[in-house]
């Protein structure tokens, strides 16, 4: 009875509080509700701990590294049966390499180049990829016969992009600017320009036909207006997306240019998948020492993609109650 | 001279194939050739079955399509030669009503932001805060609550949504407004509500009012004149009771026999016609009358040839078809077609009962 009459009372109070939130005045957007959901995403939250403590560390990475990643720490050992390699000991957990460093504040120093390589190299793919989509989706939906000119150039000109392998394309910029970070940086954010310039502009030709845009004409607001204010805020949720996935293509990406001999050539910045590409020749020896890279290049875009999936999930429409 | 005038309006959208070059292979015939007279302070309906055209013949008025052929004339000025820039500043004289009422608000903006972008776009208000205040008394006017500010469209009822939708057509204070099924997607509780509203406001801000509706009931209610269309043209056009009580038009006579009475016993005895076939495509209208595909009354004459105009009778009452009168008079019988009504045998000696409201 008592029981009962708490859980009534419980009602009640839940229905007083539901009744004060909706007579307040303040409305929930539909960015907010995304934030919501995404909060309340399990996938999110192992993603964002996973970029939080990789970002961490690739912050203060040089600082708390135990040892410089370019100092030879052998203390006269050389086994015949193992060639150069030390195994892990107290102070290095993870090891010597071939040239007797720590792989350990190897793996530590080297996230900072990955996240710097991925972070700028999707910033150039999205800003560059983000411009021209809203060009093309913008004229192909105001611009009337001549912006749908404009648009199928453009779109044919992100075709031929498409149409070269990324790698390919990637190692023929870098064949041209030569062997340096930036390079790599540069080639891997060209190739993601064709595909943020295409999902934008498909995203903004979808809601282009919508009422909501349509209304906005019959209201008389100006064209720009209507890109910048309707169409532009609807188009932009899977561009958001395929930025938090595309760090994660980035990083790969990046190590593959660099596996490939293409990336930073200064053997005293540590990068992973230069790393990745030494280890390689002494694969039979000491299997850990590829290890160690490729984990963290694994964990890394898995944490870019678990936020990423998290997103498109909190940010689709369907999914709104 | 009517306030809206819109005299021999076309609409045909090509249609296009090819991989390389788009080549114009023929057109969607969707409006062809429609005039019509709206005046001050009154409500046109117009009417007609999915697909008939009457919805691009709104965007039309509106010129949300392009205008292939005709005149909308508001007020004097002739919207179908309006340089671009001019046709955007006279929008604010002639608005619109959307079907989908969440359709229509953009999701990501709130109540007053969406209120607000009509008023910015023509200059009103010389600042947010005299636009706020606007805004607040033309809530109070369709009935929405004054703190709906700072809310978003999916917070509110479908009811409401298409409140904001009017609203929105409101702050302009334009002098006319087309509503294009302003309650097909509402519940019929709802329905009403919004009507009565619409009425409201048409009789305390003098506005003129297209109605375009698939719905009879809604039509005949909130309408002064009503127009039928049929496949991109005007087959009937009369006094919203009269082409109730005395429809013309074969296809009217049809449409109108299709409305059920809430009356067992006069439902089973009603006469009912039923058309057979289906709505021709606009991209291959009929030649001659649209119509005499499905027609009842098809005569081996004039019908499949020659196209009828939309003649007055002299009442006001006008009618496109070669036969109204021969059809009134008994003198040409039906040639196809089928009349139900008199679902019990026994009753059927008794006289058809008129279809009625």
């Amino acid at each position: 009875m008592s029981l009962q009459a708490t859980t009534k009372a419980n009602k009640v109070d839940r229905l007083a509080e539901l009744t004060a939130q909706s007579e307040t005045s303040a409305g929930v957007s539909l960015w907010r509700e995304a934030y919501r959901r995404l909060k309340r995403s399990k996938m999110a939250i192992i993603g964002l701990v996973i970029i939080a403590l990789f970002v961490l560390v690739a912050v203060v990475g040089p600082w708390v590294a135990p040892h410089s990643p370019s100092a030879q720490l052998w203390r006269g050992e050389v086994f015949p049966n193992k060639g150069l390699f030390v195994g892990p000991r107290a102070g290095n957990w993870f090891g010597l390499d071939n040239l007797g460093r720590d792989e350990f504040s190897r793996v530590i120093v080297g996230a900072r180049q990955t996240l710097l390589v991925g972070v700028i190299s999707m910033l150039i793919g999205l800003v560059i990829g983000a411009a021209v989509g809203a060009l093309s989706g913008a004229a192909a939906t105001l611009g009337g016969k001549v912006g749908q000119r404009v648009d199928t150039v453009i779109m044919r000109f992100t075709d031929i992009m498409l149409a070269l392998p990324s790698l390919l394309l990637a190692v023929s910029i870098a064949a041209v600017m030569g062997q340096s970070l930036t390079t790599v940086m540069v080639a891997v954010g060209v190739v993601q320009i064709p595909t943020f310039a295409r999902l934008l502009r498909g995203s903004m030709l979808a809601q282009g036909g919508s009422d909501y845009v349509l209304a906005a004409k019959a209201l008389g607001v100006r064209k720009r207006r209507i890109a910048l204010t309707q169409i532009m805020p609807n188009s932009l949720s899977p561009v958001i997306v395929q930025a938090t996935l595309s760090l994660a293509t980035a990083i790969i990406e990046a190590a593959a240019l660099s596996y490939l001999g293409l990336g930073n050539p200064d053997p005293s910045v540590p990068e992973w998948g230069v790393m990745l590409a030494q280890a390689q020749r002494f694969f039979d020896n000491a299997p850990m020492m590829s290890v160690y890279p490729a984990v963290g290049i694994i964990i890394t875009a898995l944490g870019f993609t678990l936020l990423g999936e998290a997103m498109r999930e909190a940010l689709d429409p369907k999914l709104r109650g | 001279m009517s306030l809206l005038e819109v005299d021999g309006v076309k609409v045909h959208f090509p249609v296009k194939k090819g991989i390389l070059f788009d080549r114009t292979v023929g057109h969607v015939y969707a409006v062809d050739g429609v005039s019509f007279q709206v005046e001050a302070g009154q409500t046109y309906g117009l009417v007609g079955e999915s697909g008939c055209g009457k919805t691009t013949l709104g965007r039309a008025v509106l010129r949300l399509v392009d205008i292939t052929e005709g005149s909308v004339v508001l007020d004097g000025t002739d919207l179908a030669k309006l340089p671009e820039e001019e046709m955007r500043t006279f929008r604010r004289r002639l608005q619109m009503v959307f079907q989908d009422p969440l359709g229509s608000l953009n999701p990501r903006q709130n109540i007053e932001s969406i209120l607000s972008e009509g008023m910015a776009a023509h200059g009103i208000g010389s600042n947010q805060d005299e636009r706020r205040e606007k805004i607040k008394t033309i809530l109070a006017k369709v009935g929405l609550p004054a703190n709906s500010l700072a809310r978003y469209p999916h917070e509110f009822s479908g009811g409401q949504r298409q409140r904001i939708g009017i609203a929105r057509a409101l702050v302009l204070e334009p002098d006319v407004i087309i509503c294009d099924e302003p309650v097909s997607a509402l519940d019929v509780s709802i329905q009403a509500q919004v009507i009565n509203l619409l009425e409201e406001l048409q009789e305390s801000l003098g506005l003129t009012y297209v109605v375009i509706a698939h719905d009879l009931a809604v039509v005949r209610h909130i309408s002064d004149v009503i127009g039928v269309m049929y496949l991109g043209a005007l087959v009937e056009e009369a006094a919203s009771d009269k082409l109730y009580e005395a429809p013309r038009h074969p296809y009217t006579k049809a449409l109108m026999s299709a409305v059920p009475v809430p009356d067992p016993e006069v439902e089973d005895l009603r006469a009912r016609i039923l058309l057979t076939g289906d709505l021709p495509s606009p991209a291959n209208p009929p030649a001659g009358c649209r119509f005499h595909t499905r027609c009842p009354w098809k005569q081996e004459t004039r019908c499949a040839t020659e196209r009828p105009e939309l003649t007055d009778d002299g009442t006001g009452h006008k009618v496109a078809c070669h036969w109204t009168a021969e059809i009134e008079a008994g003198t040409v019988s039906r040639t196809g077609g089928e009349v139900v009504g008199a679902v019990r045998e026994e009753l059927d000696d008794r006289l058809p009962v008129e279809p009625t409201l």
